[in-house]
């Protein structure tokens, strides 16, 4: 469990990060979201003690990550995939780690199998990696100690489409097997697809946080049926208010559930009924446009 | 995608024992070995080693074929590589980013310096002996070449304090890590030391009386060369002691400071 509470840095004038409270509770995966600049790195560079903060502690299971005897085993850490010296092996990266830790030899293999680094690239010098390799080899150096708690910035960047799910389906077992998963994003797909939590932050503040369920439910329901004239009315008598984007679907603020419980009085058959598409998108957009750097288009 | 499975995930470890210092200058040690650079590094040691006692006993007329002459050539080289590696032992963290791992894996940059220093003394420990037995070979086999009894003129006194010298090289370029944390900048900064500032200063003592006088007290680089010259008057040593405070401990202390507060990005 990672326990944030009213971290602040600031660098002189700016302030980088501003009073941030949460918690990533064992066994889920919290999705740390911001756009660019929002202050996701600093926060979690906070975390594991390489800056200091202004103000505000940041405890894992409830210690400083300075006071952790051995930090590598109780918690994996991700940073930056690229920061490592380009001039040894991924296989020498995994060493370093597994004897600072004081792990058995055999970890290095193990976790070169887990990441599906074959032998010939562990041989190779990491200043001839992929971005993705890089990522995978950071992954087996965050694992290698077998941690509870996984703190990692932009994990899925760089990887392919199968990497991307496979990260997925890695860090998905790891929190089901009740390990804390924290890691940062700016893509909104990837953190909308793994996340249980949400923690959106832009600015240095943190704009919305919650469950990843809750947070969608607040975007809204598209219905269709097949007598759109029948849903609608029955929709209006229930007090549900609807609009019409015009794509052949009614759009509504009330939840799916409730939606789907008026057609089913009235009697109508719906062809689809689910939560509105990109919903953590246009919040995202919504949420952060008085930071974003973008100017909204027209 | 592979058929690897782990026990379930603790929240708590049940016993974690603490990174002793010990396992910290071991890792580090290993660091300076691995990389391209390390490799090259560590290997001219020997391979200039080597090469100078060749030299020595090809070129050295034979009345100076002795012992003190090997061991004075051979450690040459030694002062200028050991400090190349005790700066890229430091500054390969913030120049190569791989601070960012180590510095999370123990999260106390005072115990990584000192784990470096540890080990880059070690290195130079090493390589001195290292130095000095090739320095007997040479002397062994030089003399027999030439037909003449060996001769063996460095004491132990005098053995220590060349490779007291050659620590206190090493242990500039530390600072210079410290100080500077980068690789290129505190390259560039120990030759301007090490090989520019002993010209000035020479140029600075041969044309200004009142520098010569003052020379001793400031200059390290010329207090420090006493130790390559035998053994050591208690002024030389007050000489010493005055110059690597304040040119060698003073910034050390202002370096380690950086290194606890500075940022690695």
């Amino acid at each position: 469990m990672i326990t944030i509470d009213s971290l602040s840095k600031k660098y002189r004038s700016t302030t980088v990060v501003d009073d941030i409270s949460f918690v990533a509770p064992a066994g889920r995966v919290t999705g740390f979201l911001g756009p660019n600049g929002a202050g996701k790195s600093t926060s979690m560079r906070m975390m594991v003690g390489l800056t200091a903060p202004t103000s505000g502690s940041a405890t894992i299971s409830g210690r400083r990550f300075a006071d952790l005897p051995n930090p590598g085993v109780e918690v994996g850490v991700m940073l930056d995939a690229s920061a490592q010296h380009r001039g040894r092996t991924g296989r020498e990266i995994l060493t370093i780690a597994q004897q600072m830790m004081g792990l058995h030899s055999r970890r290095v293999a193990e976790m070169l199998e887990l990441v599906s680094l074959t032998e010939t690239e562990a041989n190779r010098r990491v200043g001839n990696y992929s971005l993705g390799m890089r990522q995978r080899l950071g992954i087996a150096t965050a694992l290698i100690g077998d941690p509870a708690v996984l703190i990692l910035d932009e994990p899925a960047n760089g990887l392919d489409p199968a990497g991307i799910r496979w990260m997925r389906d890695l860090l998905r077992d790891y929190a089901d097997r009740g390990g804390t998963v924290l890691l940062s994003s700016h893509l909104l797909r990837e953190i909308e697809v793994i996340a249980d939590d949400i923690v959106m932050i832009g600015n240095g503040r943190i704009v919305s946080q919650g469950s990843k369920t809750e947070l969608l439910q607040a975007a809204g329901t598209v219905v269709r049926a097949a007598d759109m004239h029948a849903l609608r009315r029955a929709l209006d008598a229930s007090g549900v208010e609807t609009t019409v984007p015009g794509d052949g679907t009614l759009r509504t603020d009330a939840d799916s559930t409730r939606v789907g419980r008026v057609a089913l009085e009235a009697g109508v058959a719906l062809t689809e009924l689910r939560t509105a598409d990109g919903g953590l998108e246009d919040m995202f957009l919504e949420l952060t446009a008085d930071t974003q750097r973008e100017r909204k288009v027209a | 995608m592979t058929a690897f499975t782990i026990e379930p995930v603790r929240e708590q470890r049940a016993e974690v024992r603490h990174v002793p210092l010990s396992r910290v200058v071991n890792v580090e040690l290993r660091k300076m070995f691995d990389t391209r650079t390390g490799f090259w590094l560590m290997s001219s040691i020997v391979i200039t080693g080597l090469l100078t006692m060749v030299a020595t006993i090809a070129f050295a007329p034979d009345a100076d074929l002795t012992y003190y002459t090997f061991a004075k050539a051979i450690g040459f080289p030694m002062t200028v590589v050991l400090p190349m590696i005790a700066i890229l032992s430091i500054t390969g963290e913030w120049s190569q980013r791989s601070g960012l791992t180590t510095f999370t894996l123990v999260p106390h940059r005072s115990r990584i310096i000192r784990a470096k220093a540890i080990s880059s003394v070690a290195v130079g420990v090493a390589a001195m002996l290292f130095a000095f037995l090739i320095g007997a070979i040479g002397n062994l086999v030089g003399t027999a070449i030439a037909g003449i009894t060996p001769v063996w003129d460095v004491s132990f006194a005098e053995g220590a304090n060349i490779v007291l010298g050659s620590l206190l090289c090493l242990l500039t370029g530390t600072m210079l890590g410290m100080l500077i944390r980068s690789s290129a900048g505190a390259l560039v900064a120990y030759f301007v030391y090490a090989l520019l500032l002993p010209t000035v200063a020479g140029i600075l003592a041969s044309s200004q009386e009142w520098f010569r006088d003052l020379q001793p007290w400031v200059d390290l680089n010329y207090a420090q060369a006493a130790l390559f010259n035998g053994s050591l008057t208690g002024e030389q040593w007050a000489n010493l002691a005055v110059t690597a405070a304040t040119w060698l401990v003073l910034p050390a202390v202002v370096g380690l400071r950086l290194v606890m507060k500075s940022e690695v990005k």
